[in-house]
């Protein structure tokens, strides 16, 4: 089967007042359909920059990256976005935040009626269904981000990008969001590529674990495919000697092979 | 209120890149007094004890301005028994008496109520600012969003801001030919930067993260202006519309006061000419209860729009 994303020799400059700064080289990765894929690294490897060129929303200095077949040029909307900060608009209500992207991709097919449907299904996907008149500001940092995974996950996207979504939340929150998240996955089959700081949270969500080198000129240093049965239960991994072996797997990639000197 | 957004608007040095916001200062403000109502309240609980909250809460609210108004009409009465010629308050209170029990008569076109004054300033100032706003926002849209469009007119508005409205009276007396347009043009001309750079600021001001998300959402050009821009750029507007108009209220009294006809600054002069001095002390009176109202509707209606970040 043909990889729904592809990532070629990918390399990326910026060009800073200090001339020019090498994020990323060499970055080959494929990701097939229904496949979750966590990106995990240091601080300021490059995971949102990589996160970022996949979005469409930065282009890359060196090689190139083709998502369904064809090359990207900038965002589509087969290709969701979950931002690291919610990034909902604070003058929409939750509810309206999700219709603005449902209206952009089935608005030209579909009538309001079907649309509005289409919204409430996805803030019921992930718990928001009585909340989902409030504003923004109204709702916690969890209710927000849940907000924002619904506005991806309802323009119904081939695969969805999420950088550190649930960076800022409590452990609990956490916890509860990532569980809700394997069942909206296990539901839809949504390929994902995910980045995070969070080991545990890598093993538990993902296919597989793409390691990075420290920058600068990040690469990526080994892939870890995890072999563990899904749907996944927190509480059951928690024993479960295998899921153990992948944890200490990442945390010898940080903490030995790429340990990061204080800078 | 007026006369500090005045400074603020000419202390802001020429660059457009400082938006004319006063929030975080008069919230500052807000939370000083709080502060320090708090550190009040239990030495008055000490002092008063038996004297139930919400009357001392409403005392600490109202005697405060009382005292500070009765000081002032004290330092009146003084100078105005020192010095010959200038009325004392109740002098002025007598004459504000008979001057509001006929705001609305007319006896020619030069001889007319004060409430008719006061409406054709308001009238100048609202058409003066219309036509200020019209062009302005717009203006300020295209130049926060197009570079091209900003650095091109930036040295414009630089050279042009700093002058005196009043400097521009007589090109307006030139084109128009006429006393009345002219100050509306003036009029025009002053409440027209602070809309165009508030506007222009509030456009490059709006967060990565919101344009972010209109790429990924695929937003149409009409949409971002919609749904993103225009309401992330209204509480930056609606500074720039109240410091304009708290500009052109200043303005069009000293405008007047060359053009003459009817308004608020033509009366202020003409019980110059009379030597009705008391009359001035009410005109100073109606001119700062307008300028208050009028800035405090519109600090109404921004705060009905302001959106909390978070
Ligand atoms: N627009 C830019 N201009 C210049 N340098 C940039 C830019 N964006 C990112 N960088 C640099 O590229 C490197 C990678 O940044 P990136 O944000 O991708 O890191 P990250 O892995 O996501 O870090 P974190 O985990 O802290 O979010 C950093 O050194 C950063 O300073
Ligand atoms: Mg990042």
């Amino acid at each position: 089967m043909k990889p729904l994303v592809q990532v070629q020799d990918v390399g990326m400059r910026f060009d800073t007042k200090k001339g020019s700064f090498v994020a990323l080289r060499d970055i080959n990765l494929d990701i097939s359909e229904g496949e979750v894929v966590t990106l995990i690294g240091h601080s300021g490897c490059g995971k949102s920059t990589l996160l970022n060129l996949i979005a469409g929303l930065t282009l890359p200095s060196d090689g190139g990256l083709i998502c369904n077949g064809r090359e990207i040029a900038g965002p589509g909307p087969e290709r969701g976005v979950v931002f690291q900060n919610h990034s909902l608009l604070p003058w929409l209500s939750c509810f309206d935040n999700v219709m603005l992207g449902v209206e952009r991709v089935f608005g030209t097919k579909e009538g309001k009626a079907k649309l509005k449907e289409r919204t409430k299904a996805a803030l019921e996907m992930v718990h928001m269904e009585h909340a989902m008149h409030k504003y923004p500001h109204e709702v916690s940092g969890g209710m927000k981000q849940r907000v924002g995974i619904a506005r991806a996950f309802a323009m119904e996207p081939k695969i969805l990008l999420m950088d550190e979504p649930f960076g800022a939340l409590d452990a609990l929150t956490r916890a509860s969001l990532q569980d809700e998240l394997i069942g909206v996955m296990a539901k839809t089959g949504a390929t994902v590529v995910m980045v995070t700081h969070d080991v545990d949270e890598a093993v538990l969500l993902s296919d597989r674990v793409v390691m990075m080198t420290n920058g600068p000129a990040a690469t990526i240093g080994e892939i870890l495919e995890v072999k563990l049965d899904k749907p996944r239960d927190r509480l059951k991994l928690a024993h479960d000697p295998q899921f153990a072996e992948y944890r200490a797997a990442i945390l010898e990639f940080l903490y030995q092979k790429q340990l990061k000197h204080a800078a | 209120m007026t006369t500090a957004s005045m400074t603020m608007t000419h202390a802001m040095p020429n660059k457009s890149s400082e938006p004319i916001r006063e929030k975080p200062a008069e919230q500052a403000a807000a939370n000083h007094v709080a502060s320090v109502k708090q550190a009040e309240t239990p030495i008055i609980k000490v002092g008063q004890g038996k004297l139930p909250d919400a009357l001392s809460a409403f005392a600490r609210a109202v005697l405060p301005p009382l005292i500070g108004l009765a000081l002032l009409l004290g330092i009146w009465a003084i100078i105005a028994i020192k010095t010959s010629g200038f009325p004392s308050p109740l002098k002025t209170w007598n004459a504000a008496v008979i001057i509001f029990s006929h705001p609305f008569y007319i006896n020619g076109p030069n001889d007319q109520g004060i409430g008719w004054n006061i409406l054709s300033s308001l009238k100048r100032v609202a058409v003066g600012f219309g036509f200020a706003a019209a062009v302005g926002i717009p203006l300020g849209f295209a130049i926060g969003r197009f570079k091209f469009l900003n650095s091109m007119v930036d040295p414009i508005i630089s050279l042009l801001r700093p002058v005196s409205p009043l400097a521009w009276l007589p090109i307006g007396l030139l084109v128009f030919k006429r006393a009345d347009p002219a100050a509306t043009w003036t009029i025009f001309i002053c409440s027209i930067w602070p809309m165009i750079i508030n506007t222009a600021v509030g456009v490059q001001r709006v967060p990565q993260d919101y344009m972010n998300v209109a790429r990924v959402l695929n937003l149409s050009e009409m949409k971002i202006l919609t749904k993103i821009l225009f309401p992330a750029v209204l509480p930056y507007m609606l500074t720039g519309i109240r410091l304009s108009i708290g500009t052109a209220w200043l303005v069009i009294v000293a405008a007047e006061m060359l053009t003459g006809g009817v308004g608020i600054g033509f009366w202020v002069w003409d019980e110059w000419n009379n030597l009705k001095v008391e009359h001035i002390v009410i005109a100073i009176f109606v001119i700062g209860i307008v300028g208050m109202l009028l800035e405090m509707i519109l600090l109404q209606i921004a705060k009905r729009f302001s959106y909390e970040y978070s």
